[in-house]
């Protein structure tokens, strides 16, 4: 008996659909499962709020500012002289007072917490992406097996191996060297930094996962082994890689500052972002500490958001701590 | 045992030559160049000239990295633009300061954080355990240099209980035969010598131990507690082995497996986090040294020191996967 082969390709993909792991009415998701696990969870919950605060003012904040944050009001007034070591603290018309060149301090924090996030963002997206390709293609490659994808697999891993062969600080000094101060470098040098990281944990996920039952059932039922590998094996290896990049986020807020500290940040410091601002009030810590604790305390505040987040993630997606 | 190790050595070459290539396109493409770091904007047409020429600038790509891998191989990696001295001798001189603090820094991370994790693990809810978890998870938020200026400012500037600066006082008539500034003072018996280099590294370790400290404290509760669910230690219990013997030969040896691999991973980050600590307490090691050569474009001192700490990093590496083995009998099977 046999079938037409378009009528045979549609039972196939049904029954290969059948045979995976997804959420359907009688199971309980994984992530279904994770999310009711981070509700019960408290440092998730402080995590998620600090989390939306900081969104919440990176979004509408710059629209209340009392101040442009590039207006150096305070030179113009004669109030502020950085060469003479003169910068005013709070008032109230300036909350947190002037920075180092008379501009509103809090308008500059507050803007800052937009350009701050963005940049996390992007730099995250980025290590994301090409880590998450490289790690994908290897995965892949390597659960296809043969001579090509033995090859594949071993070239990109040593790739990564380079990667991973100096410090993150170095890499990303190295990084930021060789393309220039500006924003976009500082953005790609601290994303540079995770790619090897992603590379690895996906590789490592997907290498796991095409072990399991259902990717046997799928190719037992004639499912092609590319098939098998984008719609079975990344959806279910992608877990630790979420939860890899939110804390990441964090680590790469602390690392556009470590890179501002080392002179490679972004050159222009009218957009405020607070890693910049903290790099530069440096000069000014015997004059005015505030101009770098502010900073601090936010890049702190918010990276903390991230781990907590990140962490309860990471125990709610653990499959050993499920019950 | 031998043969694992050489396959490891054989698996740096391919993983070094790529950096070596990285590395030389990337610093060759530095913005402003070396001839620009070296004279400014006062620099005329012939003096850059003359500056391309002696630094071998004006040759091709290929033969200039033929160059560079054949003085990399005699360790010969060039002049130090900003200080006209080998970059090698440079690197040694440097390197004692780095490695005194590095050690510094693992020393308090280890000796506070695997204590710290255990207890909290064996009291697991307390107070402690909480102060602790919640500690860990802030130490790796704080950015580093940002502590490193705090500490120094309550430390040293307002307290007045440590050093501010540097690695040793300049008042001290020190005798140094290796650079490492401890070892020397011990050596020739100047125990104030000595005394004081411990002195100095108290300030830049804490602010370099904060990370490892906070990732070693985590990993060992995590560690114990695993284990302490573990069968074998329900069986080395209900057998009536005393309290004592279960957490020493049963607990604290299966759970001092992750934290060891952890600890060789850890070196990176102390490298990474000695350039921003050292820098704050103008401590005279590599890191400073690079932050030195970033600001003065000093391309050799950043290739060449790059260079040898992915070396030494990888050695590292090498020499915790072998130690790693030497714990772990069952690694040794595979």
């Amino acid at each position: 008996m046999t079938l037409a082969p378009g009528k045979k390709k549609e039972k196939l993909d049904r029954l290969a659909e059948l045979s995976a792991v997804h959420d359907d009415e009688r199971g309980v998701s994984l992530w279904r499962e994770a999310m009711r696990r981070l509700r019960r969870n408290p440092a998730a919950i402080v995590g998620a709020v600090i989390l939306a605060a900081f969104v919440l003012v990176a979004v509408i904040g710059p629209f209340l500012v009392p101040y442009e944050p590039t207006d150096t009001i305070g030179v113009r007034e004669k109030v502020v002289s950085s060469g003479h070591g003169i910068i005013p603290g709070p008032s109230a018309d300036h909350w947190l007072g002037y920075d180092h060149q008379g501009r509103d301090e809090f308008s500059r924090m507050v803007v800052g917490a937009r350009q701050t996030l963005i940049v996390g963002i992007v730099s995250t997206l980025i290590g994301l992406t090409i880590g998450v390709l490289i790690g994908g293609v290897a995965g892949a490659a390597a659960g296809l097996g043969g001579r090509w994808g033995r090859l594949v697999d071993n070239v990109l891993m040593r790739i990564v191996d380079m990667m991973l062969s100096l410090p993150s600080l170095l890499l990303a000094v190295s990084v930021a060297a060789l393309l220039g101060p500006s924003l976009v470098t500082v953005m790609i040098a601290v994303g540079m930094v995770s790619v090897p990281v992603f590379a690895r944990l996906l590789r490592g996920a997907m290498i796991a996962q095409a072990n399991r039952d259902y990717v046997l059932a799928a190719s037992s039922l004639g499912v092609r082994k590319s098939k098998i590998a984008i719609s079975h094996i990344v959806p279910n290896s992608l877990a630790p890689v979420i939860v890899q990049a939110t804390l990441t986020l964090a680590t790469a807020i602390i690392e556009v500052a470590a890179l501002s500290f080392l002179g490679l940040g972004n050159p222009d410091s009218a957009v405020p972002e607070w890693g910049l601002m903290l790099a530069d009030a440096q000069k000014y810590l015997d004059v005015r500490p505030g101009l770098a604790i502010y900073p601090a305390v936010g890049i702190i505040i918010t990276a903390l958001g991230f781990t907590l987040l990140g962490e309860a993630m990471r125990e709610a997606l653990d499959p050993k701590l499920r019950r | 045992m031998f043969r694992f190790i050489v396959r490891r050595l054989l698996q740096l070459i391919p993983t070094l030559f790529g950096l070596s290539i990285l590395l030389f396109i990337w610093l060759h493409r530095l913005p402003g160049g070396p001839e620009t770091a070296l004279l400014g904007e006062r620099g005329t047409p012939e003096s850059r000239a003359q500056i391309r020429e002696s630094l071998g600038l004006n040759e091709p790509l290929p033969i200039q990295y033929g160059r560079f891998v054949k003085r990399l191989v005699r360790l010969d990696l060039g002049t130090s633009i900003s200080t006209k001295r080998d970059v090698t001798t440079e690197f040694l001189q440097r390197f004692p300061g780095t490695v005194e603090l590095t050690i510094t820094a693992m020393l308090i991370a280890i000796g506070v954080g695997i204590p710290l994790g255990y207890l909290a693990a064996r009291r697991r809810g307390s107070f402690l355990d909480q102060a602790s978890v919640g500690g860990s998870l802030l130490g790796t938020c704080v950015p580093i240099f940002f502590l490193a200026y705090v500490l120094k400012a309550i430390f040293a500037e307002n307290l007045g209980w440590f050093p501010s600066i540097g690695r040793q006082d300049p008042s001290i008539d020190a005798t140094h035969v290796t650079n490492f500034f401890v070892l020397d003072g011990l050596m020739t018996r100047e125990w104030d010598a000595a005394a004081d280099a411990i002195w100095h590294l108290i300030l830049p370790g804490v602010a370099l131990a904060s990370i490892p400290l906070a990732i070693i404290v985590r990993i060992t509760r995590a560690s114990v507690l695993e284990v302490l669910g573990e069968d074998f230690v329900r069986t080395a219990e209900a057998k009536g082995l005393t309290e004592r013997t279960v957490r020493r030969r049963h607990v604290l040896r299966n759970a001092m497996l992750p934290v060891a691999t952890s600890i060789g991973l850890l070196t990176g980050l102390l490298l990474s986090g000695a350039v921003l600590t050292e820098t704050v307490f103008a401590f005279s090691g590599i890191g400073a040294f690079i932050y030195d050569a970033i600001s003065n474009l000093d391309y050799p001192v950043l290739m060449g020191f790059i260079m040898i700490i992915a070396v030494i990093f990888a050695l590292v590496n090498l020499l915790v996967d072998v130690s790693y083995s030497l714990i772990d009998p069952r690694v040794r099977v595979r």
